[in-house]
């Protein structure tokens, strides 16, 4: 597909008015592109909804639970009252008649912590060997790319059950098994990116005033690949918050902050009497990882308009 | 001849990557805290002396050097044996081999739903490629990927399973069938069993398959062969199926064996959520009683698997296609 070759002429046509305009002004130069790209999100209708989503989501996990004195794990009325019966709580009680609302709005931080610290892992792991690999190229891509593959190729889920089942359920294990089976894409993402951006005339400039390699690959190239990388790290939290919904409904996770996943678990044995217990944390999972990908694709549109609707 | 030496390339590399596999998987277990015996000799009557734990140890050689410890692992692995559960107090071989039927069918049945759907969907949206429907396939395939699959799973099952009642709810046999029924009514109950699981795990690909087949269809679609397919005057619909499929479907048989490990990992959940008696019911149960010997075999088979898998794919990609022959030639 021409979608490679497609971005390197851009990058080429565009590096030569970009040279002029540095020296008219270094800081409208510096400004300018962010200023287009926000202007571009802000016009990409899909990913305004899924940033507001996401606010939503923040402010519930976060700003609400302060103001709500009610413990969640109190019996608040019969079991299984189904949502919107009069004089019971808005979303329903579950099985031990806890309310159902309450618990899923206290679930939300947990969740969201073990996908954050799982997704900058991802990241930093992928970037990492993408930059090297990509940058070195040779026997040292070849290496690492073969160590790429093969955590590629461990089934992922299975692989990080395995892990969490030897190790023990707690936070730490959960975030290091996501992190182990999820850096593969990210690495490979940033891998072709550093290979494109190495070849461009500021790359071989910074190395002929004798930058080093490390100095190339932070500061000149990594400033140039952060919008790839920041659509990497949207996706990224998706895939982690996934795995942390599957690992923790299969009954591996923290049995007292009950994310999530874990409380679709809990209430999955009641199903054929509450569909609502089910029902509202995984919609919750859903609309997370939607309003994720929204972001993400709309910050890829707005950094790489010619990628669009691919 | 060359051919021959490349493909002989990329089985010893799959070989390679199986070895590191096993080895990996035996440091894990060698690294988490606690062994076998500790899982055996503690017990609701307290745990066994250390004297007795010495004993096992010694038997069950877990006192020889690691070294020693992973050849003997390597080599029974190579022989099919997972060595014994102590939990299940059965081989490890005797409690995987049932499951692994329902799990490929399962798997099959699933991808095939994917496959076939999500070519028809593509194929449609690239023929029409500014309609709405070509368009909205983007925010349809973030949904797709957005469903967290035991969750999908759940209200299939709570849709079509409690409230309409069409489909059963778990399983993957009518335990009330009659014993003479013949073998096609058999086929047919689990069949009728299949139908909710194959569409929650197809599910997950589904949409990127079909996003894929429609980049890829768009692209074919404007080649020249197809143009000159449509100017010799074929009709639309031996240009589309015979002609621009053919080549519009390679990109989607190229990722089938990388999501051959996706899939395994869906299974997981699937089969969790629906009562089916695959492998990946079978690692969740062993979850529960931290059977952690079973729990290493289906990983280490699936991971074989999913590298045989690509393999295979590689194989037989540079079998079909002309050219990935031809820059040898010359």
């Amino acid at each position: 597909m021409s979608v490679e070759r497609e971005g390197v002429e851009r990058e080429v046509v565009a590096g030569a008015p970009g040279v002029f305009r540095a020296a008219v002004d270094v800081r409208e130069r510096d400004a300018a592109p962010g200023r287009a790209a926000l202007g571009m999100f802000l016009r990409n209708r899909a990913a305004v909804a899924g940033a507001i989503m996401m606010i939503v989501i923040l402010l519930v996990s976060y700003a609400l639970p302060p103001f709500v004195t009610a413990d969640k794990n109190d019996f608040v009325g019969g079991r299984h009252t189904p949502p919107l019966t009069e004089g019971a709580p808005l979303f329903g009680t579950d099985y031990l008649g806890r309310d159902i609302g309450l618990i899923v709005m206290h679930g939300g931080s947990t969740t969201l912590e073990v996908a954050g610290f799982a997704a900058v892992l991802i990241v930093f792991v992928g970037a990492l060997v993408g930059a090297i690999a990509g940058y070195h190229g040779g026997w040292v891509d070849k290496v690492l790319m073969k160590f790429t593959e093969f955590f590629q190729i461990l089934p992922g889920l299975l692989f990080a059950l395995v892990v969490v089942a030897l190790f023990g359920a707690s936070t730490l294990t959960i975030v290091l098994a996501i992190g182990i089976i999820a850096w593969p894409p990210v690495a490979r993402q940033t891998r072709s990116e550093f290979m494109k951006q190495k070849s461009l005339e500021y790359v071989k400039a910074a190395r002929a005033i004798g930058a080093s390699d490390t100095r190339i690959i932070l500061s000149t190239i990594l400033p140039n690949a952060l919008p790839v990388l920041i659509v990497q790290i949207t996706l990224a939290m998706g895939t982690a918050i996934l795995f942390e919904a599957g690992l923790s409904f299969l009954g591996l996770g923290d049995a007292d902050s009950l994310s999530w996943g874990y409380y679709v678990g809990l209430n999955r044995q009641y199903f054929l009497v509450n569909w609502w217990g089910v029902t509202l944390p995984g919609l919750m999972v859903f609309l997370t990882v939607l309003s994720l990908s929204l972001i993400g694709d709309g910050i890829q549109d707005a950094v790489n308009p010619k990628l669009r609707g691919r | 001849m060359r051919q021959a030496s490349k493909i002989a390339k990329r089985l010893a590399e799959a070989a390679l990557l199986i070895l590191a596999v096993i080895v990996f998987n035996f440091m894990l277990v060698h690294l988490a805290p606690g062994d076998v015996v500790d899982a055996l000799s503690s017990g609701a009557f307290g745990d066994a002396s250390e004297e007795v734990n010495a004993r096992l140890r010694e038997q069950l050689k877990l006192d020889e050097p690691v070294l020693v410890q992973l050849c003997a692992y390597i080599g029974n692995v190579l022989q099919g044996d997972f060595g014994y559960s102590p939990v299940a107090k059965a081989p490890v071989m005797d409690l995987i081999l049932p499951r692994v039927a329902p799990t490929l069918l399962l798997a099959i049945s699933s991808l095939a739903f994917a496959v076939v759907l999500g070519v028809a969907i593509g194929t449609y949206a690239a023929r029409r490629p500014e309609s709405g429907f070509s368009h909205s396939l983007t925010v349809f395939s973030l949904i797709g990927f957005a469903m967290p699959v035991f969750w999908t799973g759940l209200l299939l099952l709570i849709v079509f399973g409690v409230w309409l009642q069409w489909l059963p709810i778990s399983g993957m046999v009518n335990l009330r069938l009659p014993r003479d029924a013949t073998l096609i009514e058999r086929a047919l109950d689990v069949g009728h069993h299949l139908i909710l699981p194959t569409v929650s795990l197809g599910v997950i690909f589904l949409a990127s398959f079909s996003r894929l087949a429609r980049a890829s269809m768009l692209e074919v679609l404007q080649s020249d062969y197809v143009r000159t397919a449509r100017a010799k005057g074929l009709p639309e619909r031996t240009v589309l199926y015979k002609h621009a499929l053919r080549n519009g479907l390679i990109p989607i048989v190229t990722i089938l064996g990388m999501e051959f490990g996706v899939l395994l990992s869906g299974a997981i959940l699937v089969e969790t959520v629906f009562a089916w008696p695959g492998l990946g019911r079978l690692a969740f149960t062993s979850v529960l009683t931290r059977d952690t010997s079973v729990l290493l075999a289906i990983l280490t088979l699936v991971s074989v698997t999913v590298i045989l898998a690509n393999a295979l794919t590689d194989i037989v990609y540079r079998l079909i296609d002309p050219r990935l022959r031809v820059p040898e030639a010359t």
